[in-house]
């Protein structure tokens, strides 16, 4: 287990305007670009602001070292507020816990339905977004562009059974197809040579890290010519250099992007590629969002006040990379999901907008959700 | 559901089966002859792949990169070797399950260290890319079916070496009384040495290939060792036809069962459900093949009883 302390300043929380968190990310193995993007994100947000110490600790994606380390940071290590964790079934076995014993729990990316709906907390904020948001925007391009019969993919997890769902609720044509794959599957041959024998005219599919590297490679050298929507998780800044020109063309639907004309978010790029030497992806931008959530809320209410600083929490009071920013009553956002192309700047892949998916979109989640 | 459906699964799932065999060749030859469960060879694999990425990127050529990941895996493997392993042939296999996963913990840091977090960038070249068109309609993508060759005249090449060469005749009579061999003159560490390097060549040819359809990153070996395990058991350790045999029964099986499965379960049950059920069973299906075999030939289908 690799123990990361960043200490950012030295604690003396007599003062209710300074706070210990502590971030639970996924920095190592298979799938660590995300949580070394969300911690960079964060980080960058947080740097000259002496009021936030952050112990870092990397969960390794198993769900079990993720309990023993929040277990381990609310015990020993004494943080108010908790934050960080990527994928769905580790936040499934840490956060409900965490906030029923009186923590924060500020979700830069995770975002399952469960804890969206009856197991929504006052303690839990997701600043991200619901997982089912971005692939409920794809489902409505996919309308708009008069697709009839998509071919739809996921792996069998929590989040990818959101996804489909997701995609579902907005897509109002007939499936080809519909298919969970093993979750960290890496041979999509079977499900390619499905797709092309079902008469499909779109493919959507929802594979986040490594599998989606591998599934876009291979559709590609597949020879089946039919139009690809995904939300941006397989088509994010880290990934797509390793997806290379098969990925060209996608429409990838994203609460964010690089091109995002607002003052936060062009100085964000601007910083987080000065700091780290890359261009940020929406992972990172959901990191930076994170800590001057945090940060807004810490300036105008009390830590040791806990009713009172969740108000400030839920005003989201800060300048969002995403331009507008406010939280529904189940604690997660509302704002709008673009649709993103990808497409080669120069030597380098990336995103740019081409069409908004979902205006002042909220989730599904909201009435059963009895806050 | 189509004949060229099927055949075009079939074809995949042969594939799939020969890329396991390049993995399992190796490490089926390491446990028979030397006696060692290296749980390394994952490793092994990721770096062809890492290696076989870095070379195609600074020097534009995809074969540059195979021949790259061959010398690379083979390199490691001579050094690994020399400087760990050969304490642990003498050894309990515990000790050796210890060591060479402390390898695999040592290589997986390594890699991110030297090239980042983020996954590397293949690619298969251009004279392969698209499809071949096969007979009864099916298109079958051309990079694909150079592996299943590859795989194939590997496969040849293997036989070729253990039943018609002097080195051969050494492994098999390494296989079968080890101390007797060294009792006899033939220097066994440049043969275990040799061994071990062929195993790690194999591993690393494996991943620059798979690498290039599918993601370069680092932990990719450990899901492939994990089936390769279950391919040399299948097969009998220290069997090169147990590997293959093994290969293409897990290959095939793996395959067929996840685009069967949910079809079958689609007849009575309703969507979301058969996928659910499909799925999860055809997730299982080759550990059930495993047990169906031990339960029949305890050794392995090729494997000695006695060992």
């Amino acid at each position: 287990m690799f123990a990361l302390s960043a200490v950012i300043a030295l604690p003396t929380f007599a003062d209710g305007h300074k706070a210990k968190v502590g971030m639970i990310t996924t920095l190592s193995g298979g799938g660590s670009g995300l949580g070394i993007d969300v911690r960079d994100g964060f980080l960058l947000a947080l740097k000259g602001n002496n009021n936030i110490e952050v112990v870092i600790e990397d969960d390794q994606r198993k769900p079990d070292i993720a309990v023993q380390l929040a277990d381990k940071m609310i015990q020993s290590e004494k943080v108010d507020i908790l934050t960080g964790i990527i994928w769905s079934n580790l936040a499934m076995a840490v956060v409900p816990a965490a906030v029923n014993q009186g923590k924060i729990y500020l979700s830069p990316n995770a975002g399952p339905s469960a804890l969206a709906g009856a197991g929504c907390h006052k303690n839990y904020f997701n600043v991200a977004w619901q997982n089912d948001n971005l692939h409920e925007a794809a489902g409505g391009y996919a309308n708009s562009e008069g697709y009839t019969n998509s071919f739809i993919m996921a792996p069998n997890y929590p989040a990818g059974k959101d996804a489909l769902t997701g995609y579902k609720r907005f897509y109002e044509g007939e499936l080809a197809g519909e298919i969970y794959t093993k979750l960290g599957q890496k041979d999509y041959a079977a499900e390619i040579a499905q797709i092309r024998a079902s008469g499909a005219d779109s493919v959507f599919f929802f594979l986040p890290g490594g599998m989606g590297i591998g599934f876009m490679k291979q559709f590609a050298q597949s020879g089946i010519d039919l139009p690809v929507v995904g939300p941006a998780f397989s088509f994010d800044q880290g990934i797509l250099q390793a997806v290379g020109a098969a990925a060209l063309g996608v429409k990838n639907t994203s609460q964010w992007s690089k091109d995002l004309k607002n003052d936060a978010n062009v100085k964000f790029v601007a910083d987080f590629q000065a700091e780290y030497g890359r261009l940020p992806s929406l992972y990172a931008s959901q990191g930076y969002d994170t800590a001057n959530l945090l940060a807004s809320a810490l300036n105008s209410a009390d830590i040791n006040d806990l009713d009172a600083f969740r108000l400030a929490l839920k005003k989201a009071d800060f300048a969002s990379t995403r331009g507008n920013f406010s939280f529904d009553t189940n604690n997660h956002p509302i704002q709008d999901i673009y649709v993103r192309e990808v497409i080669k700047e120069g030597d380098v892949f990336t995103n740019k907008i081409v069409a908004t998916g979902l205006k002042n979109r909220s989730n599904a989640y909201v009435d059963e959700c009895k806050m | 559901m189509s004949i060229s459906l099927f055949l075009e699964q079939v074809l995949n799932g042969l594939q799939f089966g020969v890329m396991l065999f390049l993995m399992s060749a190796g490490l089926t030859l390491v446990f028979g002859v030397m006696g060692l469960i290296n749980l390394a060879h994952g490793s092994l694999y990721m770096i062809g792949a890492f290696s076989a990425a870095a070379i195609a990127s600074w020097t534009g050529s995809f074969w540059l990169g195979l021949i790259a990941s061959l010398m690379a895996a083979a390199i490691a493997g001579v050094i690994v070797e020399i400087v760990i392993i050969r304490r642990l042939y003498k050894r309990d296999h515990l000790d050796q399950v210890l060591a060479t996963f402390a390898l695999i913990l040592l290589f997986s840091e390594a890699m991110r260290w030297i090239f980042g977090a983020f996954p590397l960038f293949l690619d298969v070249p251009d004279i392969l890319s698209g499809t071949l068109s096969l007979p009864l309609g099916i298109e079958y993508s051309k990079y694909r079916m150079m592996i299943i060759v590859v795989g194939i005249l590997t496969a040849i090449g293997l036989f070729a070496l253990i039943s018609k060469t002097k080195l051969g005749v050494r492994i098999r009579a390494g296989e079968s009384d080890r101390e007797m061999i060294a009792a006899l003159g033939v220097d066994i560490s440049k043969l275990y040495t040799l061994v071990f390097a062929l195993g790690a060549a194999l591993a690393g040819l494996a991943g620059a290939m798979v690498g290039a359809i599918q993601s370069v990153e680092v932990g990719m070996g450990e899901p492939v060792l994990i089936l390769a395990f279950v391919v040399i058991v299948i097969g009998g350790i220290g069997s090169i036809k147990g590997a293959l045999v093994g290969a293409i029964l897990v290959g095939l099986t793996d395959t067929m069962g996840r685009f069967l499965l949910p079809s079958f379960f689609k007849i009575f049950l309703s969507p979301s459900s058969a996928t659910d059920i499909g799925s999860a069973l055809a997730s299982m299906m080759i550990y059930i093949l495993m047990a169906a075999v031990l339960i029949w030939k305890p050794s392995g289908l090729f494997g000695n009883s006695a060992k």
